[in-house]
C-alpha cells in the first residue's frame, strides 16, 4: 500500500513543439525546479492530440495527463489548440465514464516564452495527482505493452 | 334540437361556436357539465380530439353527448392518431349517429404530448382528410369501393392567420378551399388589424371564417404563448393592459378583452363569427358572451 | 449515407455481460464517415472497455478489426479467421452489417455497439442530418430536392401544418420547417404552382415492408 509520500506519480505530458515544449525547454535552461513526474510527448501541434492517445496513456498505467499548447489565439497552426481543447474536454467525459476522475487530464496553455509557467503548471499536476492518488488502472509496464494491439495507422 | 350548423353557417348570421375538452379518463361529469351550460348559448360546439397529442376521452364520444343534450355538435378528427381505414371508419359511425359536422385537422406532433414514445400516424393529412369526406359523400372510399349507404358533412378546417411567414399557409388554405373546406375557425387572434388583412385573402373564397378567440388569464400566459406558441402574437398593448389589471381582477380584463374583439369583429362584420377557446375555463365563456353582447 | 450514432457505453458493458472475449468490428464505409463505427471509434471502444473492465475487475478482452463494409458477403470473408477464438461481436456497423455478420456467423452472438438513426448526410463538421426515409415513392421532382416525408416531422404532403414558427418546427426550435424550406426553393424557381397543386395520401405501401429489390 503505497503512502501519499511514496506515490511517485506517472504524468504524461502531450507538449506542442512551438510554445509548450519551448517553454519545457526553457525551464530547463532557466533551471527552474519542477518534479521530474512528467514524461514529455512532443507533438507538432496541441491540434494533433487524438482522443485515443490520451486514453491509452491511462490504459497504459499513467497516473495523470496533461495536454499544452499554444496560447489561444496564437497556435501556430491557427485552431489546433481550439480543437485540443474540445478533444480534451470529451475525453474527460470519456474518463467520468468509466469512473476515473476527470481531474487526472487537464490542458495547458502558455507562450514558449513562459518557462516559469511550464514549471508552474508541472508542479500544479504532481501536486493534484498526488492528491488524487494513483491511477485505478496502474498494472506493471511489461504486461500493458504485451497486451497492446499493434498500431495500424 | 339545435338547427343543423350550415344552416346557420349559410343564414348570415354572426355565428358563434365554442369548444369542450374531454376529460383524460372516463368520468364524465365534467364534461357534461360544461356541454349542458355552453350548447344552447353557441351555434355549434366542437369537442377536441387527444388535442396536444394528449390522450383523452374521444372527441366522437363527446360528440354523442352533445346530440343526446340536444346540442349541435362539431367533431374534430385529426391524423394523428388514426389511418385512413379508421378515419373513414369513424367518418361512417359518426354520420350514423346523426354527426353531420367535421372539423379536419393535423394534428400536433407526438413529441409535444404526454405519449411521447407513440407512433404519430399522419396516414392522412388535412388537406388530404376533407377531399376524403367529400369523396364519401360521393359514394365511395379511398379503396376505390363502393359504399353502402354514404355520408354528408359540413367539412371546415383551420387556419393559422397570423404564421410567419404567412405565404405558405395562405396556399395552404386555398388547397383547404379546393379540396372542400365550406368554414374555418382560426388559430387565436388579438390583432384586428393584421386579422383583416388575412380576411382580405379569404374573402375571395366562398368559405366561412370564424375568428379564434382564446381567453387571456394572465399576462404571463400571453407572454408564454408570444414565446412557445406558433402563429399567436399577443401585442404589448394588450400585455400592458393585463399588467395593469388590479390584483385579482386578470381574469375580468381577460374576459373585457374577448368580449372587446368579438364586438367590433362582429359590428364591423370583419368574419363570419367566432370561435371561443376558453382552455381549461369553459365555465367562463357564457361570461365571455355576455361581455360581447 | 446510413448515420449511427454509438450506444452508451452503460448499454454496451450490459450487452456484454457473461462474454469473456468479444471481437470489436468496425466498418470502414458509412460508420466512419460519421464517426460512429470506423476504425479510429473501434480503438476508442476497445480502450474504454478495457479501462472499465479493469475498474471493474474483470477479464474480459477485446480484439479489434475493422473491415471495409460489414454489409457485404465478399467483405466478410476474412471474419472467418478473426472470431475464432471469440465469444461474441460487437458490431459498430449499422443495423444492416450487423445482422449480416449474424446471418453469416449464426452460432455466434453479434451485437450491436450503435443505433442505426438515419439516411443522412454532413450537414457541417460532427452533424448529420436526415434526408431520406427510403420511401420508395420519391417526390422530390415535386418539391425542389427537399423532401416532406423525411424532412417534415408529420411527413406532410400538403404542407405546412400550423405548427411552424419562424419557419422553424414546433417538435424543435432549431429544426427548420420542411414545408417553408420548399416554398422558398419553389419559389426561388419559379415553380410555386408544384406547392399549390393538391397531393393526394401517400402510397404506404410502395415498398412493402421487408423491401426487396432485383436488379435486372
Amino acid at each position: 500500500m503505497t503512502s501519499k509520500d511514496d506515490f511517485e506519480p506517472v504524468i504524461v505530458a502531450f507538449c506542442c513543439h512551438y510554445c509548450a515544449y519551448g517553454a519545457a525547454d526553457l525551464a530547463g535552461s532557466m533551471r527552474l525546479q519542477y518534479p521530474s513526474t512528467i514524461r514529455v510527448i512532443k507533438l507538432p501541434c496541441s491540434g494533433t492530440i487524438d482522443v485515443l492517445h490520451i486514453l491509452r496513456a491511462f490504459e497504459l498505467g499513467a497516473d495523470g495527463v496533461m495536454v499544452a499548447g499554444c496560447l489561444e489565439g496564437t497556435c501556430h497552426f491557427m485552431e489546433g489548440n481550439y480543437h485540443a481543447k474540445r478533444r480534451v474536454e470529451r475525453a474527460k467525459r470519456m474518463l467520468a465514464e468509466v469512473g476515473l476522475e476527470k481531474e487526472r487530464l487537464e490542458m495547458f496553455n502558455m507562450s514558449a516564452a513562459e518557462g516559469p509557467v511550464f514549471a508552474e503548471v508541472v508542479r500544479e499536476m504532481t501536486e493534484r495527482i498526488k492528491e488524487l492518488g494513483p491511477s485505478p488502472l496502474k498494472r506493471p509496464l511489461k504486461n500493458s505493452v504485451s497486451q497492446r494491439r499493434p498500431g495500424r495507422r | 334540437m339545435a338547427r343543423p350548423f350550415r344552416e346557420v353557417l349559410n343564414s348570415g348570421k354572426f355565428v358563434v361556436t365554442s369548444e369542450v375538452g374531454p376529460p383524460k379518463g372516463s368520468n364524465l361529469e365534467e364534461l357534461i357539465h360544461h356541454i349542458d351550460l355552453l350548447k344552447d348559448r353557441v351555434d355549434a360546439l366542437n369537442v377536441t380530439d387527444n388535442q396536444s397529442s394528449v390522450m383523452r376521452y374521444p372527441s366522437l364520444g363527446g360528440c354523442l353527448f352533445i346530440k343526446e343534450h340536444g346540442g349541435e355538435p362539431i367533431l374534430q378528427m385529426t391524423c394523428r392518431d388514426r389511418n385512413r381505414l379508421a378515419l373513414q371508419a369513424d367518418l361512417l359511425f359518426a354520420y350514423s349517429r346523426g354527426i353531420t359536422n367535421v372539423l379536419c385537422l393535423t394534428g400536433d406532433s407526438i413529441p409535444v404530448g404526454d405519449h411521447k414514445e407513440a407512433k404519430g400516424v399522419f396516414d392522412l393529412d388535412s388537406v388530404q382528410l376533407l377531399k376524403t369526406v367529400r369523396l364519401m359523400e360521393e359514394g365511395k372510399d379511398l379503396g376505390g369501393n363502393d359504399l353502402a349507404g354514404g355520408i354528408r358533412f359540413c367539412a371546415g378546417a383551420i387556419v393559422t392567420p397570423e404564421a410567419n411567414p404567412v405565404e405558405p399557409q395562405l396556399i395552404k388554405f386555398e388547397k383547404k378551399v379546393a379540396a372542400g373546406a365550406e368554414f374555418f375557425q382560426t388559430q387565436a387572434i388579438y390583432d384586428i388589424d393584421n386579422f383583416k388583412r388575412f380576411m382580405e385573402v379569404a374573402r375571395r373564397f366562398d368559405v366561412k371564417v370564424l375568428a379564434g378567440i382564446v381567453l387571456l388569464v394572465s399576462a404571463g400566459m400571453a407572454r408564454y404563448m408570444n414565446r412557445n406558441v406558433p402563429g399567436i402574437f399577443v401585442p404589448d398593448q394588450l400585455i400592458e393592459e393585463m399588467v395593469s389589471a388590479e390584483k385579482g381582477k386578470a381574469l375580468e380584463t381577460g374576459i373585457r378583452i374577448a368580449g372587446h374583439m368579438i364586438r367590433q369583429l362582429k359590428e364591423e362584420a370583419i368574419c363570419d363569427g367566432v370561435h371561443i377557446m376558453a382552455i381549461g375555463r369553459e365555465s367562463v365563456v357564457p361570461d365571455i358572451l355576455a361581455a360581447a353582447g | 449515407m446510413i448515420i449511427g450514432k454509438q450506444k452508451p457505453l452503460e448499454e454496451i458493458r450490459e450487452m456484454l455481460e457473461g462474454y469473456k472475449r468479444v471481437l470489436i468490428l468496425g466498418c470502414g464505409t458509412c460508420v466512419t464517415v460519421c464517426l460512429a463505427g470506423g476504425e479510429k471509434e473501434v480503438a476508442i471502444l476497445a480502450t474504454l472497455l478495457r479501462m472499465s473492465e479493469k475498474m471493474a475487475g474483470g477479464d474480459k478482452t477485446f480484439s479489434e478489426h475493422t473491415i471495409q463494409r460489414q454489409c457485404d458477403n465478399e467483405f466478410l470473408d476474412e471474419l472467418e479467421e478473426k472470431v475464432k477464438d471469440v465469444d461474441a461481436v460487437l458490431s459498430l456497423a449499422c443495423g444492416a452489417g450487423v445482422g449480416l455478420v449474424a446471418e453469416r456467423f449464426p452460432d455466434l452472438p453479434v451485437l450491436p455497439g450503435l443505433n442505426t438513426t438515419f439516411i443522412g448526410i454532413p450537414q457541417e463538421r460532427g452533424v448529420f442530418t436526415e434526408r431520406c426515409l427510403s420511401c420508395g415513392d420519391c417526390i422530390l421532382d415535386e418539391t425542389g430536392g427537399i423532401c416532406p416525408v423525411a424532412r417534415c416531422t408529420k411527413g406532410l404532403l400538403n404542407g405546412p401544418c400550423g405548427g411552424t414558427n419562424n419557419g422553424k418546427c414546433e417538435v424543435d426550435p432549431e429544426k427548420d420547417c420542411a414545408w417553408t424550406l420548399i416554398y422558398q426553393r419553389l419559389e426561388r424557381q419559379g415553380k410555386l404552382e408544384r406547392m399549390r397543386a393538391y397531393r393526394p395520401p401517400r402510397n404506404f405501401q410502395a415498398v412493402v415492408r421487408p423491401g426487396k429489390v432485383v436488379a435486372e
